[in-house]
């Protein structure tokens, strides 16, 4: 053990293929406490995940309450219009009391700490996406073999 | 008291805060690489702050708030790994928190 940690250089690669809300979050807060630890970060947005750095969806990212088994209300009263708005809210209000900031926030956090962020080029084409429809944290549109050739010797987690 | 004689924990956390000196903070930054200037004293005395207040090691995120310095100037100030670094150098618990 060093002070530094640095004796062999870890590395932390999150792929983020889910846009709820309620799943946007791990893989930002994995990447942030790898940089906070000094671990090397990065971050790869698929599928669905893109929803969390496009920049019409980033501020609007939904609770997934209906096929949820852990969800804390019956599945016929989640599916109710405004429902999944409101359990959303209230758990906005718990990540503030525990400091946890918004995804927009976090995003810009994890930017700053030095975590790269990049969008999956096939997942854009998908969507009839580009670059210019992402937040500009988003440092780069790769393949997967792109990320995974930059993950070489890296810790991969997929959300 | 030099460091040699002072007590740590596994993950080179100081075992007991009284041992804390700003003095022993110059040395334990040092040998870390780093020169303690006006700007990490700032940041070192927020987190002792917080802590001693909450009872909790605080993330960075509270710091930065606290201590007005961007989340972008803590990765400058304390390099490769600013929520340990800055714990161990202020003599405080690792964090619990992850932002």
């Amino acid at each position: 053990m060093t002070d530094t940690g640095t004796e062999k250089k870890r590395s932390l690669s999150v792929i983020c293929s889910k846009g709820s809300f309620d799943m946007a979050y791990p893989g930002l807060i994995l990447a942030n406490a790898a940089r906070m630890a000094g671990v090397d970060a990065r971050l790869f947005f698929t599928f669905w995940g893109l929803d969390i750095v496009n920049e019409n969806k980033i501020d609007h990212l939904h609770l997934n309450l209906v096929g949820n088994p852990a969800a804390p209300i019956p599945a016929m009263i989640a599916g109710l219009p405004g429902v999944e708005a409101l359990a959303t809210a209230q758990m906005r209000k718990e990540m503030e009391r525990l400091d946890i900031p918004p995804v927009r926030e976090f995003v810009e956090m994890l930017d700053d700490a030095g975590a790269a962020l990049y969008g999956c080029q096939m997942a854009l084409d998908m969507f009839k996406l580009t670059k210019d429809d992402l937040v500009p944290q988003v440092k780069e549109i790769v393949t997967a073999m792109d990320f995974l050739d930059m993950s070489e010797g890296a810790q991969i987690i997929f959300i | 008291m030099s460091l040699e004689a002072l007590e740590f924990d596994a993950q080179g956390y100081l075992a007991n805060r009284g041992d804390w000196s700003e003095e022993l903070a110059k040395e334990l930054a040092a040998k870390m690489g780093i020169e303690l200037g006006d700007a990490h004293w700032k940041v070192l005395e927020t987190a002792r702050a917080i802590e001693a207040e909450s009872g909790s090691s605080p993330g960075l995120r509270k710091i930065s708030r606290r201590a007005e310095t961007p989340i972008k100037s803590i990765y400058k100030l304390f390099p490769d790994g600013p929520a340990k670094l800055i714990a161990k150098i202020a003599g405080i618990p690792k964090p619990k928190s992850c932002v």
